[in-house]
């Protein structure tokens, strides 16, 4: 199966989908000719020209807003945000429009967009420009988001994601444009929904998405080598819709959890997750859910100490060690 | 300076709106039916409000009284491309596209009937096949979808527009702004309507806006045509609108215009005496000497097109009508508690297969 990385594997699914459907049009900052800041869309504009892969002006309310409109009436936008820590000067847009038109409209209207780009802390950029919103999307019901971990659930996500008449706001990870990961020739697409174990293991789920899976399938490696400890790690790739069963399956058979993530820890994901585990998972459950989260603070530029304020391998091996 | 969609080429005769082509084109009938629309539209908001304030609805009801000739003279310019979408003061928008004031007052009042299904309430009605688009609650906030919808039909190659429109409050926001450069840039056909009552809620023009000779003006640092348009003649509206109509369909290019009017009401039921920051006088002034409705009538009597009999004819079968409406609204049923989480997602509603992985609503 050919190997590539993360950043090909996106543009790939975009590249099929442009194919596949003429409604569909990339749209961001930098995304024509500058082949894309982080170089997802490389070369797809040399390919489509400039009907279909479109360079806006930095103006995200503008853009955003307007790609909205346009999905209302038919049209498929995928609108790059160079980073998510920018959808927040067009949050109105992307709250207030995308995800209510439909409710507000008795169903009448859809709004069938996707917004996408790395949402991550980690690469030294200050707070301004390392903000994780999934929290935030997963609140505001007639939203999906979704976070993938790998090149193979990146190409099937983004996929699923062009093809959902729902608004779809998928967050990649700069960290990880460059990792690699087997993707295969035939087309498939990931349902956003469905979570993935990612490593099969008996003595504790530690449950993540996004970079932090693979933060966690560094720890189990780890406690397996140095201390026998059999972990299972979910991924759950999708934040809403999210896939509980999954989750649930897991605990109840290691009977205990640790919930991993890049986010801040007040009203995390993990927050979400481990009330799911208490409620359905009470009498399977051997000890408290654990939660790692980033150190609650803005994301501090200071390279060596930024590493630290994110979940990193020997820290998940610390916590497991305690729990179990 | 002087405005520049009214320039010779358009050969419109500014002192007589009337003679220019697609007015010219009216059959009396037509005139009758823009009478009669903005008839309905004023009758509609006198019994909505009468009903508001008996405690029947909840929420705002920002009232159009005053300002009906702008949707109506624009609605009547639409083809089957042309699109429209407003702010929150929209229920003469939706009438004028032909929405009924039984699913308008049923969605004021909150019932299942409503436009949509009592989900959205007064600042939010919709009609997508009428090519009707809101109805949006934040101010501005409509102004980058309005540049969407014009996105979608020059994407297509249909010959159409999109008339977006916004009061005058909503000029300083970034949103407008940053509709305005990409209209610019991207040859959108889209039509900036700001509808200018001179106040922002309460705050008059002068206390909100700094400007070059009016906000239309704005458009030309974009290197967009504006016009201002003295709303309160039907003609007139009609005239200067076509043109920008006629630019987005032939040029694909975007027009602002900025079009006088007053409202009679407050900015909504809050402040419905609105004299707090409105002179008495200004109110009762626009009232007896600016009413559309009245200017209209007036002129097609000059016309000959009207009698006084007709007119009591049209006005007593829209009062009657917005009544029916309301005996509508409360014969209808409330949505059910199950409704609340229905229209949220397409897929989950429609039973796709993306509709059924994993959990979408998070209640026990």
């Amino acid at each position: 199966m050919p190997v590539i990385t993360y950043r090909e594997a996106i543009r790939h699914a975009l590249d099929e989908e442009l194919a596949r459907d003429e409604n569909v049009v990339i749209l961001g900052e930098e995304v024509a000719q500058y082949d894309g800041a982080y170089k997802v869309t490389q070369g797809l504009w040399k390919k489509w020209g400039d009907k279909r892969v479109v360079d806006t002006p930095i103006s995200e309310a503008g853009f955003i807003g307007m790609g909205i409109g346009a999905s209302m009436l038919g049209v498929r936008p995928v609108m790059e945000l160079m980073f998510w820590s920018f959808a927040y000067v067009a949050w109105d847009q992307m709250i207030n429009n995308a995800a209510t038109i439909r409710y507000m409209s008795g169903g009448k209207i859809n709004c069938p967009i996707v917004i996408r780009g790395p949402a991550n802390g980690g690469t030294n950029v200050g707070a301004t420009h390392s903000h994780t919103p999934e929290n935030f999307i997963a609140n505001t019901p007639g939203l999906k988001v979704v976070c993938p971990a790998t090149p193979y659930d990146a190409k099937g996500l983004m996929k699923a994601a062009i093809r959902d008449n729902d608004p779809v706001y998928v967050m990649e990870n700069t960290v990880l444009y460059g990792e690699t990961g087997e993707v295969p020739d035939e087309e498939y697409v990931i349902p956003i929904g469905v979570a993935d174990v990612k490593r099969e293991g008996s003595d504790i789920s530690l449950i993540a998405h996004g970079r932090a899976v693979i933060t966690c399938l560094k720890a189990a490696e780890i406690l397996a080598e140095e201390h026998g400890i059999d972990c299972e790690v979910v991924d759950l790739r999708s934040i809403r819709p999210l896939d509980e069963e999954t989750i649930i399956e897991s605990v109840r058979k290691t009977n205990r959890a640790l919930c991993v993530e890049e986010n801040k820890p007040f009203c995390g994901v993990g927050a979400q997750i481990a009330s799911l585990i208490q409620d359905r998972c009470f009498d399977d459950l051997d000890g408290p859910v654990g939660r790692i989260s980033a150190v609650d603070a803005p994301a501090i530029y200071s390279p060596p100490l930024e590493k630290l304020q994110l979940p990193y391998p020997e820290q998940v091996v610390q916590k497991v060690l305690a729990m179990v | 300076m002087k405005p520049s969609v009214a320039d010779p080429e358009h050969h419109i005769d500014p002192t007589d709106f009337a003679q220019a082509a697609i007015n010219k084109s009216l059959t009396p009938e037509t005139k009758i039916r823009l009478l009669r629309d903005m008839i309905r539209i004023r009758r509609f908001e006198e019994t909505a409000g009468k009903h508001y304030n008996a405690g029947k609805m909840g929420g705002f009801l920002h009232r159009y009284d005053g300002q009906e000739s702008i949707a109506v003279g624009c609605a009547s310019l639409m083809g089957a491309h042309d699109h429209m979408i407003t702010a929150y003061r929209n229920h003469g928008h939706a009438l004028s596209v032909g929405m009924s004031m039984e699913e308008c007052m049923a969605e004021l009042f909150g019932r299942a009937t409503g436009c949509s299904k009592g989900k959205g309430g007064s600042m939010h009605f919709f009609a997508p096949d009428k090519n009707y688009w809101g109805g949006h609650g934040i101010v501005g906030g409509q102004s980058p979808l309005g540049a969407g919808l014009a996105y979608y039909v020059k994407y297509k190659g249909l010959k159409g527009s999109c008339m977006c429109f916004m009061g005058d409050g909503a000029v300083n926001q970034g949103a407008y702004h940053e509709s305005l450069n990409l209209a610019g840039l991207f040859d959108l056909p889209v039509i900036y309507v700001i509808e200018n009552n001179g106040y922002s809620m309460g705050t008059s023009q002068a206390r909100s806006s700094v400007y070059k000779n009016c906000l239309a003006y704005r458009a030309d640092g974009y290197d967009i045509v504006w016009d201002l348009i003295n709303g309160w003649d039907l003609y007139e509206v009609r005239a200067k609108m076509q043109i920008a109509v006629q630019r987005a369909h032939e040029e694909s290019r975007p027009t602002v215009v900025e079009i006088n009017t007053y409202r009679h009401y407050g900015h909504s039921v809050a402040d419905s005496k609105a004299k707090v920051y409105r002179p008495e006088d200004e109110i009762e002034r626009f009232k007896q000497q600016n009413d559309p409705i009245q200017l209209w009538r007036n002129r097609l009597m000059e016309e000959g097109v009207i009698t006084e009999a007709i007119y009591h004819e049209l006005d007593k079968a829209a009062k009657a009508e917005a009544v029916a409406s309301v005996d509508f609204a409360e014969a209808s049923a409330y949505p059910e508690f199950e409704d609340i989480t229905k229209d949220v997602y397409f897929e989950v509603d429609e039973f796709t297969e993306a509709g059924r992985t994993g959990r979408h609503f998070f209640n026990d």
